[in-house]
C-alpha cells in the first residue's frame, strides 16, 4: 500500500501523467499552470519518463502536434490556461472531431480583459462546448487519479475522444496537500500502452481530417456527438474499476449531505470544499444544507444529476464565470434545462462568486442558505460581494 | 516522341510509382498537384504527410474520398508545421520505446504560401527552430486562390488579385514578394531550396536531398495558377519557366548555410516576357515595368554575390 505525501498539486499531476507513461508532451508555459509542464520537462530530462517534450511556440501549436503526435499512436498529454486554452480553442474542435484522445490538465484560470492570472471559471466556460470529455477536480488525490483515468477513458475504442482535466488555478494548482500515488505496476495493469485503433504508418496509410460536404457534415458530427453521451457508459466503468482497484471511489455527481434537506448548493472544482466548511458550520447551528458536486461537466451527466435533485425544492448555483450577457451563467442554464425537460418543482438561485481569484468565504454560503444574500438582484443572479 | 526503351535508358529517373493518384479536383493546367506528385515520387512510400488546409487539400480529400496512397493528416491551416512536428516527435518515441518497428520514414508538411508565409509562419518558425527532421514544402501560387485569389505577403508586386485590385489609387498589389527561403535559411537549417515543376528533375533531386538532410528542411516552390494568373490552362509550364529565365525566382538551394545556384539562366530575359500574358499583370504600366526589372536585376545580383558568383 502506497503512502500519502505532502505535494504541491501541480507536481503531483505530472507524477500522475509520469505513471500513465505519457508518451509525448507538448506545452507552451502559461501562469499558473507553469509548475506542471517544468516537472514534465524535468522528468524527461532526468530520463525518468520516456517521452518526447516539444516546447512548442504557442498552446496553438501545442494543440496541433498533440494532435499530430496522437495521430501518430503516441499517448499525448498538455497543460493550459486561460489565454493558452483560448488560443488553442480552434485546435479544441479538431482534436475531438478526429478523435484523438488526448488528455490536457487545464488548470482554470480568469481571461483577459483586464488581465488576470488568478483563478475561475470562465476559460473553461468559453470552451465548453469543444467537444471533449470534462472532469472537473475538488483536491489534488482528485487531479492524479482523474489523470490516471482520464487517458483510460480516452483510449477506450467506444470513446476516442479528448479529455480535460480541470484543477482551479492556484487554490488548488499551487496548495501542498497530502496526496496518495498509486505504485506503477498497478497503473501499468489498470493502463496499458495506447494501441490506436488507425494512425498513421505508411504501413496501412489513412487520410485524416477530411472535409465533408453537406450531404455528410451533419451524420459525421452526430456520430461524434452519440460518442460523446455515450462516453459516460465508459467514464462511469472506469471509475468503478480504478474504485475496485485502487480504493477512491468517484462518481460523475457526487453529493455531501444531501439526505435530511432540500436544499442544496451545485458547483465545480474546489470550491466545493468551501461550502462543505458552510455546510457543516450550519450542521453545528442545527441546519441541513447540501452539496451537489458536478465531476463530470460534458457530456453532462443528466441522469446522475436527476437522481441527486429528486426530493430537493431550493438549489443554489454557484459558478465562476460571467454570464456574458446571458440570462445566466452556463452552469444554471444547464441545469435550468434540466428541470425544466424533467417538470421539476425546484427553485432555483444563481450566484456568482470567485472571479478572477477573488476569495470565497465560507461564511457566504452560510448567509445564501439563511437568505441574507438576495437570489435576485435587478438581474436573474447575484454576483456576491461586486462593489458597483 | 515515344521512347520505348526509357526505362533501361534511364532507369534512374522518376520513379513510376504513383502517391497522389488521378481523380483529384485540382483546375486544368494546375502546376502546385504536379509539384506535389513529383516531390511525392522522390520522397518514396515511407513518408507521411501532414497538410494545411488550402488548394492541395480541399482538391484530394471530400470525406469519403482520397486522392492519397500515404499516410495523411490535415489539422487546420495555420499549423501544419506544428502538425509534423507531432507526428515525427510521435514516432521517434515510439521506435525508441520498441513500440513500432524501427523504420525510415519521413515527414513532410505542405502548405501554400497563405499557409507558409502569412499565417503558418510562427508555427514553421518554431518548427524549424526545434530541429525536427522533417521536410517543410511550401507550393507558392502566389495567392490564396483557393478561397478566390486574394493577396498574401507572397504575391508578387504589382499584381492583380480580388484584394489587391488596381484602380485609381492604386498598382495593385503594393507590397513586394517577401523572401520566404532566406527566412527558413536564417534558422540555420541544414536545407533549403527553390524548385518549380517545370524544371521536374531539378526538383526532384531537391526533394531527395531533403530526405536525407538530419534536421529540418525547406523547399520552397513556385507553382503556377492559371486560375489565378490569368494564363491559359496549357501554358503552365511555360510560365514557370520564364518566372526562372527572367530571375524572377531563381532556382538554387542553401547547403549548411552554403548558397549555390543550381541552374544560371543567364542572359536573363526582360520580364516583360514573364508579365506580358499574364492576366494578372495586364494593367501594369510602363514604369511599374521597370521599377519590377530593376528590383529583378537587384536581387539577382544579390543572390550571385551569395553564389560566390561574380561577373
Amino acid at each position: 500500500m502506497s503512502t500519502k505525501k505532502g505535494i504541491e498539486v501541480s507536481i503531483a499531476t505530472s507524477i500522475a501523467a509520469q505513471l500513465a507513461r505519457v508518451e509525448v508532451v507538448a506545452a507552451y508555459p502559461i501562469t499558473p499552470q507553469t509548475h506542471i509542464v517544468e516537472h514534465l520537462s524535468e522528468l524527461v530530462a532526468n530520463g525518468e519518463l520516456e517521452a518526447v517534450y516539444i516546447n512548442v511556440e504557442s498552446e496553438h501549436s501545442a494543440m496541433s502536434a498533440c494532435c499530430g503526435a496522437s495521430a501518430a499512436g503516441a499517448r499525448t498529454f498538455t497543460s493550459t490556461s486561460a489565454q493558452g486554452l483560448e488560443l488553442m480553442h480552434e485546435i479544441l474542435f479538431i482534436a475531438s472531431g478526429l478523435r484523438l484522445p488526448i488528455v490536457m490538465a487545464t488548470v482554470n484560470r480568469a481571461l483577459s480583459s483586464p488581465l488576470s492570472i488568478w483563478g475561475d471559471h470562465s476559460d473553461i466556460m468559453a470552451a465548453r462546448d469543444t467537444g471533449w470529455i470534462m472532469l472537473f477536480c475538488e483536491n489534488g488525490q482528485e487531479v492524479v487519479d482523474t489523470v490516471i483515468m482520464a487517458f483510460k477513458i480516452a483510449e477506450n475504442r467506444n470513446v476516442l475522444l479528448p479529455v480535460m482535466v480541470n484543477l482551479d488555478g492556484f487554490s488548488l494548482s499551487h496548495v501542498i496537500e497530502p496526496i496518495e500515488f498509486p505504485p506503477q505496476k498497478d497503473v501499468d495493469s489498470f493502463l496499458p500502452p495506447y494501441k490506436p485503433l488507425y494512425s498513421l504508418h505508411p504501413d496501412k496509410p489513412v487520410t485524416m481530417g477530411a472535409y465533408a460536404m453537406p450531404e455528410l457534415y451533419t451524420e459525421a458530427k452526430y456520430a461524434q456527438e452519440m460518442a460523446l453521451i455515450n462516453s459516460k457508459k465508459t467514464i462511469v466503468d472506469v471509475m468503478t474499476e480504478f474504485g475496485d482497484k485502487f480504493g477512491r471511489h468517484y462518481k460523475p455527481v457526487e453529493t455531501y449531505n444531501t439526505e435530511n434537506t432540500d436544499f442544496a448548493f451545485i458547483c465545480l472544482g474546489s470550491i466545493n470544499e468551501n461550502i462543505a466548511t458552510a455546510i457543516d458550520e450550519l450542521k453545528s447551528n442545527g441546519k441541513e444544507a447540501g452539496l451537489i458536486k458536478l465531476r463530470l461537466f460534458r457530456p453532462f451527466p443528466k441522469e446522475e444529476l436527476l437522481d441527486a435533485l429528486k426530493d430537493k425544492k431550493r438549489i443554489a448555483v454557484v459558478e465562476r464565470a460571467m454570464p456574458a450577457g446571458a440570462i445566466n451563467g452556463p452552469l444554471y442554464n444547464e441545469i435550468a434545462s434540466l428541470i425544466y425537460n424533467n417538470k421539476l418543482d425546484i427553485t432555483l438561485e444563481n450566484y456568482i462568486v470567485g472571479l478572477g481569484g477573488r476569495d470565497v468565504h465560507p461564511e457566504d454560503f452560510v448567509d445564501v442558505y439563511d437568505k441574507k444574500i438576495a437570489a435576485k438582484t435587478d438581474k436573474n443572479y447575484n454576483v456576491i460581494g461586486v462593489r458597483k | 516522341m515515344n521512347f520505348p526503351e526509357l526505362d533501361i535508358y534511364a532507369a534512374d529517373t522518376i520513379p513510376k510509382e504513383e502517391f497522389a493518384v488521378p481523380g483529384h479536383r485540382a483546375c486544368q493546367g494546375c502546376a502546385e498537384i504536379l509539384a506535389l506528385r513529383i516531390a511525392l515520387k522522390a520522397l518514396g512510400r515511407n513518408t507521411i504527410i501532414a497538410m494545411a488546409t488550402g488548394c492541395m487539400e480541399i482538391i484530394s480529400t471530400p470525406l469519403p474520398l482520397t486522392d492519397w496512397r500515404l499516410p495523411w493528416i490535415h489539422v487546420a491551416f495555420e499549423n501544419t508545421a506544428a502538425v509534423a512536428s507531432g507526428v515525427e516527435s510521435a514516432l521517434k518515441i515510439l521506435v525508441d520505446k520498441g513500440r513500432i518497428p524501427k523504420k525510415d520514414i519521413h515527414v513532410i508538411a505542405v502548405a501554400g504560401d497563405g499557409g507558409t508565409s502569412d499565417i503558418g509562419i510562427q508555427a514553421l518558425s518554431g518548427a524549424l527552430e526545434r530541429g525536427h527532421k522533417f521536410t517543410y514544402i511550401c507550393l507558392d501560387n502566389e495567392a490564396y486562390m483557393n478561397t478566390g485569389i486574394q493577396r498574401s505577403s507572397s504575391t508578387p508586386y504589382g499584381a492583380m488579385t480580388t484584394t489587391s485590385p488596381p484602380g485609381k489609387k492604386s498598382i495593385g498589389q503594393s507590397t513586394w514578394k517577401k523572401n520566404m527561403p532566406k527566412i527558413a535559411a536564417a534558422h540555420n537549417i541544414p536545407y533549403v531550396a527553390t524548385a518549380c515543376p517545370s524544371y521536374p528533375f531539378d526538383l526532384f533531386s531537391k526533394v531527395k536531398k531533403a530526405r536525407m538532410v538530419n534536421g529540418p528542411s525547406y523547399i520552397h516552390i513556385l507553382s503556377v495558377c492559371p486560375t489565378g494568373w490569368r494564363i491559359p490552362v496549357n501554358e503552365s509550364i511555360k510560365y514557370g519557366r520564364l518566372a526562372v529565365e527572367t530571375g524572377i525566382f531563381p532556382l538554387y538551394e542553401i547547403e549548411k548555410g552554403k548558397y549555390r545556384l543550381t541552374f544560371n539562366p543567364e542572359p536573363l530575359r526582360q520580364v516583360i516576357d514573364y508579365l506580358s500574358g499574364q492576366g494578372r499583370f495586364r494593367h501594369l504600366t510602363v514604369k511599374t515595368i521597370s521599377a519590377i526589372q530593376e528590383h529583378v536585376k537587384l536581387d539577382w545580383k544579390r543572390l550571385k554575390y551569395l553564389c560566390g558568383i561574380n561577373k
